[in-house]
């Protein structure tokens, strides 16, 4: 990475693998679940998402220094509002139907632990810069989880991926199906989502044991 | 009445917060290690969704609907459509009544307001109680007594997970789980269980015949499959009947 730094190539990478918020500082799990039956859906609010703390992260940290630090969860919160509204609004206007199926979960942003996580922890203290890439990297490491839930869940319960039947023909029984696969529909269900992190948390450490518990 | 029976009974169960949409997650698995934080933090849930709820469906209906403002009487207010503010509105009431609610604990009870310790102020940025202001929006309940008793409900239906998964946690300390799955990892699959569990209740006030399969199918887009195979059934029964 010739323009980054080590130091801050390293704010975007750790996120994404042992640093994870979502399988390790366990932020952000709410909405992180409830989207994934659909990897489109997924894929979209890992980029809303990126888009919020990213620039959400730039504008606290270009505010460290004004703001009071008695109410600063309240600036916070409008920070994240605002920035929520603007991707609720782009994506009612160019996405309806997206926009439909995340519902409230768009809202939902707002309360994400990991943006909050992430202003508290590194946008208060840290400039612009370095708080752009922190920001874009934790969003990353989230987008990452989401994905491959998505990607499992919709592969396993839908046959599709994106939308496009991948595995073949549900119906007229070609592909995967004509030797007698059948759409698993139990992975579009909501706890198989928890369960499917759980069998990624348990990947994650068991092939990298500093991160067991206990 | 029954709307609200049905009403109440749906929120706890077949929607419940945690196992059905995923909310409030964050503090659900954060404070869920022992049996008395998680009843504390449980209450103080409920409390806050039972005023949050109702305030917000004011404010949601007297301001921020399409052509709520007509009540002021000012001229070209019954166009406004406010409800892109509903975010900031809705969050503006959240945080300040944690806020109040904080101050209240701290007064009342000292211990509990020591237990809870961070997580007291992170209720604002729950997601369950965000979360019940927006279904309370999306779902267009009628009046402000159902929205008092869905915030109450949804609030219980939260208590009880809490309650639930740290009892379970409790116990679970004295099993041999793997080593990577200890911790976080079994957390989560325990709560997916459960939550296959609770799918059980899917039936409950309906007796599960096709008027409740169509409601969830409203809700959760994703049981689609299922919606189609009971068509096909139909379509194969009206056939069989042609037939005969």
């Amino acid at each position: 990475m010739g323009i980054l730094s080590k130091k801050d190539s390293k704010l975007i990478t750790d996120p994404l693998a042992d640093n994870n918020p979502i399988t390790i500082q366990v932020l952000g799990i709410c909405s992180a679940l409830a989207i994934t039956a659909e990897l489109k859906a997924s894929l979209v609010m890992g980029i809303a998402v990126m888009f919020v703390l990213g620039v959400g992260n730039v504008v606290i940290s270009l505010m460290r220094n004004i703001i009071p630090s008695k109410i600063r969860i309240i600036v916070q919160l409008i920070v994240v509002a605002a920035l929520v509204i603007i991707v609720d609004q782009v994506l009612k206007a160019y996405a309806y139907e997206l926009s439909k199926t995340l519902s409230v979960f768009v809202g939902l942003i707002i309360t994400n632990c990991i943006i909050m996580g992430r202003f508290e922890a590194f946008a208060l203290g840290n400039g612009p810069w370095r708080s752009f890439l922190d920001g874009i990297g934790n969003a990353a490491g989230y987008a990452l989880i989401l994905v491959a839930v998505g990607f499992f869940r919709e592969l396993l319960g839908s046959g599709t991926l994106f939308g496009y039947p991948v595995l073949g023909d549900a119906i007229e029984k070609t592909g995967v199906y004509s030797i007698g696969y059948e759409n698993n529909g139990f992975m579009l269900m909501p706890p198989m989502a928890l369960i499917i992190v759980g069998l990624i948390i348990w990947a994650q450490r068991s092939r990298n044991k500093d991160l067991i518990e206990d | 009445m029954i709307e609200h029976i049905e009403l109440f009974f749906k929120s706890i169960f077949i929607d419940n917060m945690v196992f059905a949409v995923f909310l409030g997650m964050c503090s659900y698995l954060a404070v869920s290690k022992k049996v008395s934080t998680a009843v504390g933090l449980g209450a103080a849930v409920i409390f806050v969704l039972a005023i949050t709820v109702p305030l917000n469906w004011l404010l949601d209906v007297y301001i921020l609907q399409p052509g709520a403002l007509k009540w002021t009487g000012v001229e070209g207010t019954a166009e406004l459509d406010l409800s892109f503010l509903s975010f900031i509105m809705f969050i503006a009431t959240i945080a300040t009544m944690v806020q109040l609610v904080e101050i209240v604990v701290e007064k009342f009870s000292p211990s509990l307001y020591n237990s809870l310790g961070i997580f007291l102020p992170l209720i604002a940025v729950n997601c369950a109680i965000l979360g019940g202001s927006l279904f309370m929006q999306s779902r267009e309940i009628p009046t402000f007594g159902l929205a008092l008793n869905y915030g109450i409900s949804s609030g219980i239906g939260w208590f009880l997970a809490i309650l639930a998964i740290a009892a379970i946690r409790e116990k679970i300390r004295y099993s041999n789980v793997p080593g990577p799955l200890r911790g976080l990892g079994i957390t989560f699959i325990i709560t997916g269980l459960m939550g296959i569990g609770f799918l059980s209740f899917g039936g409950m006030l309906t007796g599960g015949d096709e008027e409740a399969a169509e409601e969830t199918q409203e809700q959760v887009e994703i049981q689609e499959p299922m919606e189609q195979s009971t068509d096909e059934h139909k379509e194969l029964a009206d056939n069989t009947k042609t037939i005969q």
